[in-house]
């Protein structure tokens, strides 16, 4: 684990008032779940508009309205977090959150504001909103979610996405989000990682530094209805 | 054929093109051409409610050209296309509920407005018009403003809060009072048609994202219609601890603010006006731009609701603090219309049902009483009347375009509280709901067949959203 090493893991969602709007802050609830039915001690962290920054392994970033994602925005560029970026904390960004990780994102008003350039990335508006479940090909396994964005995402040379479109638009149609260093983001947004029970053990896997023993539940169902539903074999 | 769906996926009447209309009326007096001649009708209808008819009849015939010009004024108050339209209403209404296909409040209005696309503009003409609008108890709000009216009046308690559902209930009653309760992406056209008196905005909060999009964008078109010149005089009775109900009733002139708890602030954590944070404290919120909750307060509901200058003790049949809240925002539209407080409170007290809800119901050998929560801040009002009691919990969600597509929202309801009761999952997202309630550390069945779902003793609390809600509401009866 990257944050203080007494063995406690620490997920910290990032302002869930102003990103949360599509059930986001459910993916640190998911996190810390799975965590601590492995028996590892896990603190989850809520940051509100007034706390200052704190450590963490791992930060969640949601989906959030034009003004409430400016102003989170605003509050990260003065906070020490794209240090930690950095020095390799690990980051889940989803919709909003995933925009303002990048050079520029659309707000009303304001069709280039300055994001936290952390990854380079620019984000565009769209002709039309993207509204509807969408499925990604992550190397060979599917991610499923719901999708609800005006952006279109541009990925810079040396950014991979996190994976292809098999259904939905994602970033531009073609792929969905991006993976680098320490760093997953997609626009699959609310609870993605508990709609995706392997994604979030990748995650945390990646967090905790170990390989992780089978976690059986609801959400494993739910993961399976949904890949009926979305896979491309269902859809032809 | 009927209709142009609108980006939000929702109902916008086209007109009867005119010519198909006179075909329709007058069988042979469509346009005629024949050998030598030609004859056309042509019907207008007027602002103040009378018709022209126009007949042009033209025969060529041994080298001689004869024209004939008729112009008839029919002037009997309605145009003859409202006419057919409100038959049409009636007509297709009727249809719908004798052979089993609907509730007979949508379907017969849609016509309706296809023949005439300002038939709710016509039949709204001359009566006293309440709208009611907000993301939650918009229904519950307009049943207690009609029962504390009093008398006979006109309403859509049946939830078809869009313009086909106001057109039927306007044509099934003729009452000069009239109580709507309006979708809120609809409430500015229903505003434009009606032209009412008193506008209640209950709250906003986020629901069906992706159909609304965004909440802050609702609160904004609220604005723009309420600061509209022509909707200067009518009065808004809005709730003043939701932020962005107060944004958007500060375009009026002509404000009740009413002071009734109102718990889910969790979209209003930034300024509508500004973006940046609003503080809140307890029953109170401003932000440093100067935008704050309003402290001229028309309505304030303690133990007692005071309304003006009078008071009257509350004492609801229906369940949760949130229909007080209700209650208080229609007492202070009644006050607005000259009702007296203390007969309006009285009529309130005892409705003890709204279109099935809150009251007790029966299938088979269970007994239960089902609740719509249709959202986080619905859901919210609602857990805090179910988990005080031990009985049995159901829940149903349904992911179909009525209720949003998005199940995401599950993970912004507090399920936690359900800790110590065991939930039975039902509807068509049961999984979605199972792995939250998985996550939350709540006993939990996921239920695949509802004829397995055992009988309990005590009233089974169900919760569902809404059409699984309509789905439970045909398989139950009342007890």
């Amino acid at each position: 684990m990257d944050g203080e090493d007494d063995g406690v893991l620490r997920v910290v969602v990032l302002f869930p008032e102003l990103l949360g709007t599509y059930g986001d802050a459910g993916n640190g609830l998911v996190l810390a779940q799975r965590a601590r039915r492995r028996g590892t001690e896990c603190e989850l962290v809520s940051v509100g508009l007034h706390d200052p920054l704190p450590d963490a392994d791992i930060y969640l970033l949601g989906g959030g309205e034009d003004g409430p994602q400016r102003l989170a925005c605003d509050l990260l560029a003065r906070s020490s977090f794209a240090e930690r970026i950095g020095d390799g904390v690990h980051v889940v960004a989803v919709c909003a959150g995933l925009q303002l990780l990048g050079h520029s994102f659309c707000v009303e008003g304001d069709d280039e504001y300055a994001g936290l350039g952390v990854v380079d990335v620019v984000t565009r508006r769209g002709t039309t909103r993207s509204v509807g479940e969408m499925a990604v090909d992550v190397d060979g396994r599917l991610l499923v979610g719901f999708e609800n964005h005006g952006g279109r995402t541009t990925l810079g040379a040396g950014v991979p996405p996190l994976g292809k479109m098999v259904h939905g638009r994602g970033n531009d149609g073609a792929v969905d989000g991006f993976r680098t260093g320490s760093i997953w983001a997609t626009y699959a947004h609310g609870p993605v990682l508990a709609m995706n029970p392997w994604f979030c053990d990748e995650v945390l896997s990646s967090v905790l530094g170990r390989t992780l023993e089978p976690l059986h539940g609801a959400a494993d169902l739910l993961y399976a209805q949904r890949c009926a539903v979305l896979s491309p074999r269902s859809r032809a | 054929m009927l209709a142009t769906r609108t980006d939000t996926g929702r109902f916008r009447p086209r007109a009867l093109p005119l010519w198909r209309l006179v075909r329709v009326a007058n069988g042979s007096s469509r346009v005629l051409r024949g050998a030598g001649f030609t004859s056309s009708k042509h019907r207008e209808s007027a602002a103040d409610g009378t018709c022209r008819v126009l007949q042009r009849s033209e025969l060529i015939g041994g080298g001689k050209r004869t024209l004939a010009v008729s112009v008839k004024s029919v002037s009997k108050g309605h145009s003859f296309r409202e006419d057919l339209a409100v038959m049409a209403v009636r007509g297709v209404n009727w249809m719908s509920r004798a052979t089993g296909r609907g509730a007979g409040t949508v379907a017969g209005g849609r016509v309706g407005l296809w023949i005439d696309p300002d038939l709710l503009a016509k039949l709204a003409r001359g009566r006293t018009i309440v709208l009611v609008s907000g993301t939650n108890g918009k229904t519950t709000t307009t049943a207690l403003c009609a029962a504390g009216w009093g008398g006979d009046v006109a309403t859509n308690v049946t939830g078809s809060n869009m313009p086909p559902g106001h057109v039927a209930a306007l044509v099934g009653s003729t009452s000069e009072r009239v109580v709507l309760e309006a979708d809120e992406a609809w409430l500015a056209n229903v505003v434009r048609a009606t032209s009412p008196r008193v506008v209640v905005l209950l709250n906003l909060s986020r629901d069906q994202l992706d159909r609304a999009s965004e909440v802050r964008q609702m609160a904004e078109r609220w604005h723009q219609c309420l600061a509209a010149p022509e909707n200067a005089q009518l009065v808004v009775v809005a709730n003043a601890n939701d932020p962005l109900v107060a944004y958007a009733a500060t375009a009026s002139s002509n404000v009740r603010w009413c002071d009734v708890a109102t718990s889910w602030m969790a979209d209003a954590r930034s300024c509508p006006r500004c973006t940046l944070p609003l503080e809140h404290s307890d029953n109170d919120w401003h932000c440093s731009c100067g935008f704050a909750k309003p402290s001229t307060l028309a309505a304030t509901l303690d133990g007692v609701l005071h309304v003006g200058s009078e008071q009257a003790e509350l004492d609801l049949s229906i369940p949760g603090d949130f229909n007080r809240g209700n209650a208080a925002l229609a007492a202070t539209a009644l006050a607005e219309l000259g009702v007296g407080l203390g007969g309006a409170v009285a009529r309130m007290n005892t409705l003890s049902g709204v279109a099935g809800r809150f009251t007790l119901r029966r299938w088979g050998r269970h007994t239960l009483r089902l609740l719509l929560a249709k959202n986080p801040a619905g859901f919210d009002a609602l857990l805090s009347t179910v988990d005080q009691g031990d009985s049995d919990v159901w829940v149903a969600i349904n992911a179909q375009i009525a209720d949003g597509r998005d199940p995401s929202w599950l993970y912004d309801v507090a399920f936690e509280r359900l800790r110590g009761h065991r939930v039975w999952c039902l509807g068509e997202r049961r999984l979605d709901l199972a792995t939250r309630l998985d996550y939350a550390d709540v006993d939990y069945e996921i239920v695949d067949d509802v004829t397995s779902l055992p009988v309990s003793a005590a009233p089974v609390e169900m919760l569902a959203n809404y059409t699984a809600f309509s789905e439970w509401m045909a398989r139950t009866t009342a007890c």
